[in-house]
């Protein structure tokens, strides 16, 4: 009961976050809103940009590109250097390169992939500084690539999408800053931890034992952490800890944090270009796709767990319950698990390890999808439209003309651009859990053998090169072979998307616009969002069904039933 | 396109008798189907089959087949299982490098069949194309040299039985010129000197008269030689859209690979190992073979259906634009209208008997051959049952002539003349007569119907006048409400006076007119819509039409018109038959169809083949996995063959459809897709479930295990 009452607060409290944040985002990004220009001015002093000028493509990504690199450089400075940094109450060392690097790509990419525990390796000035600002604007370098590629379809004749450093700055003081501020009060207000004190030693008299119970800055970095789709928690446990996600206003409020951007933007999308029903068909396919893989996941882990069935140990009414908060509950974590890995987030509030095999295959394919339902920030949007420039290509000749997307013709240049943005991640998955498969570095971390191994070893490739960074946990992977190819797995799956994409709205924007007429194939209706579904299925399922077969299937099938 | 409206007497020049300026646009020939340079030829004509059986295997060359990359990877594949073959072999290695082999034979063979229509209509133009003799004209003196030492600026003679050497204009002298060998039309048209009817096509034969022709080609660049090649495919490029598919189609074949290659590692990890046999089978059957194998056919054919309704693309680009077009500029005479006016009704003036105008302008008509002449004739009858007279001996006939702008008859006394309002009037005035007031009323209002209005006077005597009424074509208005429904904006073109044509364009139902036409507002047209980023068809057949024409994005020359206009133009109408511009944008749109039709259905296919062939590759390693064998498939290997084999002989299936192009109905975009999808991907999901399945039965029943 309460998770439908959940999920129909969800629906409801959404539909106002996608009119009310989307229109404000239009706002944001058209320059319209100024009420922080006293903040913004100095800052494009300080950067030397003039922000009425605008950048080609290519200045875009270039920016983009340099700006990343700096970002990674002094996140990585920060972890390796932290011993000697203040703000360290718990006297943690340095970071070790290959973690270091790990974690710095990690962050950079919006992945937060993490492959050490946060409460014994990070200090707080690492935190703060080189995790939570990499939270803050990772994202927003995310929302403006989406943006650089809705402009670049609302466009005719142009030969520029904006400013990169404009969209940068805007995306982070206007929208995540002060959301992150005002909802990070109320994380406190429900029992998140929020202090520079170092960790409280406790001395429990009753029982004789001494406790250290980690502490630190968490409130201001969980909400950044969900509304950036970011996910790397302050603790290893991440929301599952109840300093971060302390009852189930801030588990249903996490939830909500993660959806709102990926799913504002639609609205942003649709007004921008002139027609919000072109976002709404948008929305309809990623919440055609999300509701799929949310009931599947729920009705897998509502089932007993068969491994505690087999050894007659308890009953199970309250569905799998192994790895799970009692807390939350059996469906609610599905949710909070399925919304973490549709999205880029990541953060979990419960053990994927020990989810039912179906369970484990349901937030495993969500990101195999490429993320597009409704994804990360921004990285959903612009991934989904790439697969829609791919739908309307396909589905457009069918109706008698040369496909054409809001206007635009899509030719070889669109095609080819969209089709890297969309084919590079399985390949880069399928290429380093292969290599994985069969180097001795590879496999001999995986805590299982069999299929559940394979398994663990392709969903940390999947994680990573979707910059997801959940964990299926049960692969030891801080190893310098993980960290190094993790690495790899998680800038390719970034960068080698953002720069076709940001192509893309270069040559959308340089293109003049086809009216449209009764012969137009329209991409606002329920058949298209159909369609659309259909592609992401069909790319999704025909790259990663033989190897969703080796792992999550074959598992199902030896426990002799499909569900459970 | 408000203009002044001219006062009806302007368009005096509009006489009945210079209407017989019909040669190119008689409804006569509109409307007959005409003898085709191209024979319809049956799907599978032996005489293309055989020669294509051989192509087929000749394009195995690697240097052809690297420019389908989907088929290169199968012919790759094909000597990975054959070297497996010989060097470990067994009846499923062989057999499946058989069907791999025989993958790459159907796609060539496909190509052949498209290439072969082309090409046997080629030699028949070839034949036509004798080594013709010329004689040139040096100095004033003969000389005779061969067709093909003729170069541009020459000058040659040609008289009856004459071939004409080479394309040219005529620059001296009238002929009429059978031009069969081109148009397929029997019936000889006049060229001449001077104006749009100067241009003469090499091959075709003179047949009286002698001309002087100056040559405008260059040997080896005449039309005939490019229409040879054009229909032989022999400087087919590829066009936009179909190199944007190609790129699809590499890009997924470029990701199939490393999903296949991973899964020696994958059952590596599971202390498992799959036969590189099943691999390069599994690769096979994911890549899309079926588009990859059809997609140039597809092509090829959509330009030969063109050439079957005797159309001619100078480029498959052009075919491509058609589909996309959503302007339309129809000509409205020969178009829109049957091309010249029919009397339809009677108005007497100053007192006159509506009989006593009819047996009037039946008399003045009796000797007028033009269509307009006879149809007031026939409009008699009707009306009051005149019957035509017994010519007598005391009628005299008045011609129409370019001074008087009248024709009539002079019998006993009587001095009847019709003819243009102005020329009538000052005629009755030199005869003394008077001009009724209501006339001029009537004469207005006739024009503004847009009707032509043709005064009959008796000597000083106004009778009255005869409406002469463009007729619009009957189901045309069918025709504009279907390209309505496809999206596609018909614009009449005419130079008519903004009122006659608002008449006939809501008549016809077309969406907007262009009176008053001139070379230069219909550019300006063409440009303004192509502004908005609308891509525009039109026809066009005289020189000032040329530049219309190359502006235009689909433009269609008439045969009949000048060297010029067919240069500027991307196709040619062998029949020039302006109408056939709706054919050809359903054309365009019809080849779009079956390429992302068979496209769709190749990607849908896969998810059978996975099923088939996934739970076959690890039976040892994951025996679960025969759960996945949904469609219980005999054994591993029948399931693997079954997959290939059915890959294989899916493309043959396929040949009659991309020859012949997926059924187009004009419907709206939606309607299309929703039954394209339905068919064509739905069916492709559920068609190789059946298809494998009885492969598989029909294998294991002859043995194979």
């Amino acid at each position: 009961m309460g998770y439908f009452l959940t999920l129909v607060v969800m629906v409801a409290v959404l539909a106002v976050v996608w009119r009310l944040l989307g229109a404000y985002m239009v706002a944001v990004y058209d320059g319209r809103t100024r009420w922080l220009a006293f903040v913004e001015r100095p800052l494009y002093r300080l950067l030397g940009t003039d922000p009425k000028v605008e950048q080609t493509w290519r200045r875009y990504a270039v920016s983009l590109i340099a700006f990343s690199l700096v970002s990674a450089l002094l996140t990585y400075a920060i972890l390796r250097l932290q011993g000697h940094l203040p703000l360290n109450p718990d006297h943690l060392h340095g970071v070790p390169p290959a973690l270091s690097f790990n974690t710095a790509v990690s962050f950079l990419t919006n992945t937060n992939w993490q492959n050490y525990p946060g409460e014994t390796t990070m200090s707080y000035l690492s935190q703060m500084t080189a995790l939570a600002v990499q939270n803050f604007v990772s994202a927003s370098v995310g929302m403006a690539v989406a943006v650089a590629l809705i402009r670049g379809l609302s466009r005719k004749g142009s030969s520029t999408i904006g400013n990169f450093w404009v969209d940068l700055t805007r995306g982070v003081l206007y929208i995540l800053l002060p959301i992150s501020f005002l909802m990070a009060i109320v994380f406190v207000s429900q029992g998140a931890v929020q202090t520079l004190a170092g960790p409280a030693h406790i001395h429990d008299a009753l029982n004789g034992v001494s406790q250290t119970i980690p502490r630190g800055p968490v409130a201001s970095q969980e909400v950044i952490k969900q509304l950036g789709t970011n996910g790397g928690g302050f603790f290893n446990a991440n929301a599952a800890h109840p300093f971060e996600n302390p009852d189930g206003l801030t588990n249903l409020l996490e939830i909500l944090l993660i959806l709102s951007i990926p799913v504002a933007l639609t609205y942003t999308f649709g007004r921008m270009v002139g027609s919000v029903r072109q976002g709404v068909a948008v929305l309809a396919a990623m919440t055609l796709l999300f509701g799929v893989w949310l009931g599947s996941t729920s009705v897998a882990e509502h089932a007993p767990n068969p491994a505690v069935a087999a050894a007659g140990l308890a009953h199970q009414p309250g569905g799998n319950m192994v790895g799970k908060e009692a807390r939350f509950g059996d469906t609610s974590s599905a949710l909070f698990n399925v919304v973490s890995t549709q999205t880029s987030t990541g953060s979990v509030d419960s053990s994927m390890d020990s989810y039912n095999p179906l369970g484990g295959m349901g937030t495993m394919t969500g990101m195999m999808l490429g993320e597009v339902s409704p994804g990360g920030v921004g990285s959903g949007l612009y991934t989904m439209l790439c697969f829609a420039l791919l739908a309307v290509f396909i589905g457009g000749l069918m109706v008698g003309r040369t496909p054409e997307y809001l206007g635009k013709k899509i030719q070889a240049r669109e095609v080819k651009l969209a089709a890297i943005a969309i084919l590079v991640m399985p390949v880069t998955v399928l290429v380093l859990a292969g290599l994985a498969s069969v180097l001795p570095a590879g496999t001999s971390p995986t805590l299982n053998a069999g299929p559940h191994g394979f398994s663990e070893i392709l969903y940390a490739f999947t994680s990573q090169a979707n910059n997801n960074g959940s964990a299926f946990a049960g692969l030891s992977s801080n190893t310098v072979f993980y960290n190094v190819l993790g690495g790899l797995a998680m800038l390719v799956g970034r960068f080698v998307i953002i720069i076709p994409v940001l192509a893309l709205a270069g040559a959308l924007a340089a293109k003049e616009m086809v009216p449209a007429g009764a012969g137009t194939f329209r991409t606002d209706t329920a058949l298209f969002a159909g369609l659309l579904v259909a592609v992401v299925l069909i790319v999704g399922g025909l790259t990663f069904f033989p190897a969703v077969s080796l792992g999550p299937v074959v598992e199902a099938l030896s426990h002799g039933r499909f569900f459970g | 396109m408000s203009a002044q409206p001219r006062s009806s007497d302007q368009r005096a020049p509009e006489s009945p008798a210079e209407a017989v300026d019909t040669d190119r646009s008689s409804p006569a020939q509109a409307e007959r189907e005409p003898r085709r340079a191209a024979q319809p030829r049956g799907l599978f004509d032996p005489s293309i089959l055989v020669p294509a059986l051989g192509e087929a295997f000749k394009k195995l060359d690697p240097r052809v087949q690297a420019r389908n990359p989907v088929m290169f990877v199968v012919l790759v594949g094909t000597v990975v299982t054959l070297a497996e073959a010989v060097a470990r072999p067994s009846a499923f290695s062989w057999s499946v490098t058989v069907f791999l082999f025989l993958t790459v034979v159907f796609a060539n063979f496909a190509e052949a069949m498209a290439e072969g229509r082309g090409k046997a209509q080629a030699a028949t133009l070839r034949r036509m194309r004798t080594t013709t003799e010329a004689r040139r004209l040096r100095e004033g003196e003969e000389e005779r040299v061969a067709a093909t030492e003729l170069s541009r600026g020459d000058l040659v003679v040609c008289e009856p039985g004459d071939l004409i050497p080479s394309d040219g204009e005529v620059v001296e002298g009238v002929a009429s010129v059978d031009e069969s060998a081109i148009t397929g039309e029997s019936a000889p048209v006049i060229r001449e000197a001077g104006g749009d009817r100067s241009a003469v096509t090499g091959g075709t034969k003179v047949l009286s008269d002698r001309i002087v022709v100056r040559i405008s080609a260059e040997p080896g660049q005449t039309f005939m030689d490019r229409m040879i090649s054009l229909v032989e495919g022999a400087s087919r490029q590829k066009t936009p859209n179909e190199v944007a598919l190609t790129i699809l189609l590499s890009a997924l074949t470029l990701v199939f690979l490393p999903v296949v290659v991973v899964l020696e590692p994958f059952a590596h990890y599971a202390r498992g190992s799959v036969p590189i046999v099943s691999l390069v089978a599994l690769l096979v059957a994911l890549i899309p073979t079926t588009i990859g194998a059809l997609l140039s056919a597809i092509g090829i054919a959509g330009m030969d259906r063109l050439v079957q309704r005797n159309v001619l693309a100078m480029s498959g680009r052009a075919v491509e634009a058609a589909g996309d077009v959503s302007t339309l500029l129809l000509d409205k005479t020969g178009t829109i209208t049957l091309g010249n006016r029919m009397a339809s009704a009677f108005l007497p003036v100053g007192g006159h008997q509506e009989a006593e105008l009819a047996d009037a302008a039946q008399l003045a008509s009796l000797a007028d051959e033009t269509p307009e002449g006879r149809s007031i004739v026939v409009l008699a009858k009707q009306r009051f049952d005149l019957r035509g007279r017994e010519m007598a001996a005391g009628y005299s006939f008045v011609p129409f002539s370019a001074q008087t702008r009248m024709s009539g008859l002079d019998v006993a006394g009587r001095h009847i003349r019709k003819g243009a309002a102005e020329a009538v009037r000052h005629w009755v005035v030199e005869q003394g007569g008077q001009v009724p007031d209501e006339l001029d009323s009537i004469v207005t209002r006739t024009a503004k119907a847009g009707s032509t209005p043709l005064v009959v006077a008796d000597g000083g005597e106004v009778l009255g006048v005869v409406e002469l009424k463009d007729v619009v074509k009957t189901g045309i208005q069918e025709r504009f409400d279907q390209l309505r429904a496809m999206g596609i904006r018909t614009v009449m073109i005419t130079g008519d006076n903004p009122l006659t044509a608002a008449a006939i364009a809501s008549e016809a139902g077309v969406d907007d007119y262009l009176a008053e036409a001139t070379p230069e507002a219909k550019m300006d047209l063409i440009r303004s819509e192509q502004e908005g980023g609308r891509l525009v068809a039109m026809t066009g057949d005289g020189t000032n039409d040329a530049p219309a024409l190359a502006q235009a994005d689909v433009g269609v020359a008439m045969n009949t018109g000048t060297m010029a206009a067919k240069e500027a133009g991307n196709m040619v109408d062998l029949d020039s038959n302006p109408t056939k511009l709706i054919d050809i944008v359903e054309i365009g749109k019809q080849l779009l169809i079956t390429r992302g039709a068979l496209t769709t259905f190749s990607i849908a296919n896969d998810v059978a083949k996975y099923f088939a062939i996934i739970p076959a590759l690890f039976t040892t390693t994951y025996p679960q996995l025969q759960a996945l064998n949904v469609m219980r498939l005999h054994s591993p290997h029948s399931a693997i063959l079954s997959a290939v084999i059915f890959n294989a002989l899916v493309i043959v299936a396929l040949i009659p459809l991309a020859l012949r192009g997926v059924r187009y109905r004009p419907a709206g975009a939606a309607a299309l897709l929703r039954r394209n999808l339905l068919i064509y991907g739905v069916g492709g999901l559920i068609a190789p479930f059946a298809g494998i399945k009885i492969i598989d039965l029909i294998i294991t029943l002859a043995g194979f295990h």
